[in-house]
């Protein structure tokens, strides 16, 4: 055993079993960041503080929760919407940050597609993210389930029948999700399950592996800039701050993650409180009855472009049915952002404003997801169905067409 | 500045998402229906400028409604158990003790006198449908008579005010049919004569203020038929101010922590506020020094 001198303070204590003070350096006064970066870099720290808020409401919510058909609906929205002290405000809290979540995570990876923060060295981070993506789409799909409620029940019912689709095991694997054959008592406690142990032990672990990866390429800055870090390091610990083109995590970077933080908590709390519908539908209220569809079926905001990709193809094309097709188009919907790095082909790592080509594609691919989220909610019937379709096919082409349209851009700008 | 451009574009592609999927879509899925009428001016049967009396009334009610309807409040009670009165006419026939006071005087008195006409049920009970609304119809009254009747009703009503009225609207105009189990309620006729009597199931209504809102429901109950057409919830013809009643009594039950969230959301909101700008200044304070 290594000899232990007596400390001289509590600091030196915890230094000398823990090494606090060279864990504070490596994670925090000297984990350096990109001075040239605005409020968009802030979107990580205020995941991270959405996060947090969800583990600790849910863990309230918990406390009065009953996964079971029976009970379900009422706990929620009588023990803990009107008898519990506060219950209320953690409900809304924790609904309106399930929402709001996916509001900025697709902030944050947008910043990062238009900034081009996925490659040349940062495609783990952008991997990572994805595999939070994910995570976080399994977290607010299964969470929806247990208030129990009529969306719950139906929107349960037709993300888990998409599943059908896939040939052969499809009509087993349903089965299989659900615990039966139908959305029922064993679907909401196995969801249950998984929406407060397995999927939050798995963020958890995604986040952890996210910042790490964040380590060695470091973030990415506004112009896209390479520099040397340790050498930018040392100028600013030898005190030429101003000159120096980076800071460190803390305090300094945090500092402008407050201030950000601040007055997006602004909003958030305004929503918490006063404009909370958008996140806990009106439908939902209903409680589930398996005998009675509502007039319209639709997932929460942040599932709707995707939906309407399934949705889009509702006609047979060269023998294959419309809901194939869908099924098809709904899978290479949810990959086809995770290979993203590997079908950009230009070297540029810049705003994609100054990218010749890139632009129009970023902006494009905008516009259709607009479009794809509005119209997934709209009811799929006359003009709608068609712009669902077409909207779909910009969808897919957007992203065949981008390795060709990166390369050519590559050959443009000459490799630089 | 270039932070508040980005701000701007980030604003401006997320307002108008809002638009198409909240204001748009639910406006798209829920067309605006024609607004709420309290003079029922579709019923036009009797002359409702005639000045009732109200002791002849009380005459003609002892001898035409008493034998169905309790009138507590006037002496009158229920001639039979409420399962009996369900079994007997397929749902209870409500106390009328506050009829005078809840229900709109034009429709009441057309009411007493068609009352399928008044309920705009007659897409129901069509002489093919074979079925017969449980009351009769007291068209062979005169208006006069008809009027009489309203007056004495509305004499007996006794005058209830705040939280109270809230609650004794609900029972007297919808509590025959619909339970409000978070306020321990239960409809007055059971479950199996109604299903059987209105062909659906009237819903406990704990938590409609929040799946329909106000809005919707101001439409709905002054006339169920706009919203969903060929419903066999009856229209009930409450005075615009009995239907607040009812309304309130709904969000007494089922979002009673509004005021509390309301208050509090102010208290959060300016706490934040306060924290957002130290957190500038703290911004600014540190930024200096390496900008
Ligand atoms: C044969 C029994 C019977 C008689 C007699 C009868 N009623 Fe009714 N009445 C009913 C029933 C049953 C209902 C409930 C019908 C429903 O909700 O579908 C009712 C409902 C009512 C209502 C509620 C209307 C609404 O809009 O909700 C009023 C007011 C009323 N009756 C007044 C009278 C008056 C006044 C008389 C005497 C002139 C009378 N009734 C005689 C059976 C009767
Ligand atoms: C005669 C019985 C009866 C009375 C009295 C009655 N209702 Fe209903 N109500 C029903 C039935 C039956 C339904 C279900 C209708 C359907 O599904 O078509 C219903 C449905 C409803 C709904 C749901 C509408 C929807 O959008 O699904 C509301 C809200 C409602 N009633 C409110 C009221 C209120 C408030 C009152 C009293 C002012 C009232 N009802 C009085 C029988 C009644
Ligand atoms: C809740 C989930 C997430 C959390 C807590 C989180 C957290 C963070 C943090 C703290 C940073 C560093 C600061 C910043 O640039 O904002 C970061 C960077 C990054 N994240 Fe995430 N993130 C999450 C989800 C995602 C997702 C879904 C993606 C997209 C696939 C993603 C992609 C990236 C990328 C590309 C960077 C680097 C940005 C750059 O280099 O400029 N993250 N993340």
């Amino acid at each position: 055993m290594a000899e232990f001198k007596k400390a001289d303070s509590m600091l030196e204590w915890f230094d000398q079993r823990l090494g606090v003070v060279n864990f504070a350096k490596v994670m925090m006064t000297e984990y350096w960041i990109p001075k040239n970066i605005n409020f968009l870099w802030a979107m990580g720290v205020l995941l991270t503080v959405l996060f947090t808020f969800l583990v600790v409401s849910g863990i309230f919510l918990l406390m009065y929760y009953k996964p079971d058909v029976n009970m379900a609906f009422d706990s929620v929205n009588y023990t803990i919407m009107q008898e519990v002290a506060y219950g209320w405000l953690f409900r809304h809290i924790h609904a309106v940050g399930a929402s709001v979540v996916f509001l900025v995570i697709y902030i944050h990876m947008f910043t990062g597609i238009y900034y081009g923060s996925y490659k040349k060295g940062r495609e783990m981070i952008w991997v990572s993210g994805m595999l939070l993506f994910m995570l976080f789409s399994a977290e607010g799909f299964s969470g929806y389930m247990l208030p129990w409620g009529q969306m719950s029940y139906w929107a349960a019912y037709v993300i888990t029948e998409i599943f059908g689709g896939i040939p052969v095991i499809g009509d087993e694997l349903v089965v299989w999700i659900r615990g039966n054959f139908y959305v029922s008592d064993s679907t909401l406690t196995r969801f249950f399950m998984l929406h407060v142990l397995l999927i939050p032990l798995a963020i958890l672990g995604a986040i952890v592996f996210h910042f790490y990866a964040l380590r060695f390429p470091h973030v990415n800055n506004e112009e896209g800039e390479f520099f040397d870090f340790d050498e930018e390091a040392e100028k600013y610990l030898a005190g030429n701050k101003k000159e120096s083109k980076v800071v460190p995590f803390w305090p300094v970077f945090l500092s402008k993650d407050f201030f950000v933080l601040g007055f997006f908590m602004l909003f958030f709390f305004y929503l918490v409180f006063f404009h909370y519908d958008f996140a806990m539908d009106p439908v939902n209220f209903d409680k589930a009855d398996g005998l009675k569809t509502p007039a319209h079926i639709y997932p929460e905001w942040y599932f709707l472009w995707s939906y309407e990709v399934l949705r889009g193809f509702f006609f047979e094309i060269a023998g294959v049915s419309g809901k194939d097709l869908g099924l098809m188009a709904f899978g290479f919907a949810n990959a086809i952002f995770l290979v993203l790095p590997w079908l950009d082909r230009s070297p540029m790592v810049k705003p994609a404003n100054q990218r010749p080509y890139f632009k129009y594609w970023f902006w494009f691919l905008m516009a259709d997801l607009i479009v794809l989220t509005v119209y997934g909610k709209l009811p799929p019937t006359g003009a709608n169905a068609w712009v669902g379709f077409a909207s779909s096919m910009t969808f897919l082409v957007l992203f065949i067409a981008l390795p060709f349209i990166t390369k050519a851009e590559a050959k443009k700008v000459g490799g630089k | 500045m270039k932070e508040f451009k980005i701000l701007a574009v980030i604003v401006a592609l997320v307002g108008i998402t809002y638009y198409g999927i909240e204001p748009y879509a639910h406006h798209i899925m829920h067309p605006e229906v024609s607004p709420a009428d309290f003079s029922f001016k579709d019923l036009k049967n009797v002359d409702t400028k005639l000045a009732g009396n109200a002791a002849n009334g009380k005459v003609l009610v002892e001898a035409n409604c008493i034998a169905c309807h309790a009138i507590d409040k006037a002496g009158y009670p229920a001639v039979m158990p409420n399962a009996d009165a369900a079994a007997s006419y397929g749902v209870v026939p409500p106390d009328l003790s506050s009829a005078g006071r809840i229900y709109d005087k034009n429709y009441l008195a057309n009411f007493i006198f068609d009352p399928v006409t008044a309920m705009h049920l007659s897409g129901k009970y069509t002489p093919e449908s074979g079925k017969a609304f449980p009351m009769p119809s007291y068209n062979w009254m005169t208006p006069q008579e008809i009027m009489d009747i309203v007056a004495f009703l509305q004499s007996v009503s006794p005058k209830v005010e705040g939280k109270e009225a809230h609650k004794a609207t609900f029972e007297a105009a919808c509590g025959r049919c619909h339970n409000m189990k978070y306020a321990g309620i239960e409809a007055t006729t059971p479950k199996d004569n109604l299903k059987a009597y209105t062909g659906a199931v009237a819903p406990d209504l704990s938590q409609y203020i929040k799946s329909r809102g106000e809005h919707y429901l101001h439409s709905f109950i002054n006339d169920p038929q706009l919203l969903l057409h060929g419903t066999s919830m009856p229209r009930v013809g409450l005075t615009e101010e009995a239907q607040e009643e009812v309304i309130a009594y709904m969000e007494e039950t089922g979002d009673s922590k509004k005021a509390e969230r309301e208050s509090l959301g102010i208290w959060v909101l300016l706490y934040t506020f306060i924290f957002a700008i130290l957190a500038y200044l703290w911004k600014r304070k540190i930024w200096s020094e390496v900008h």
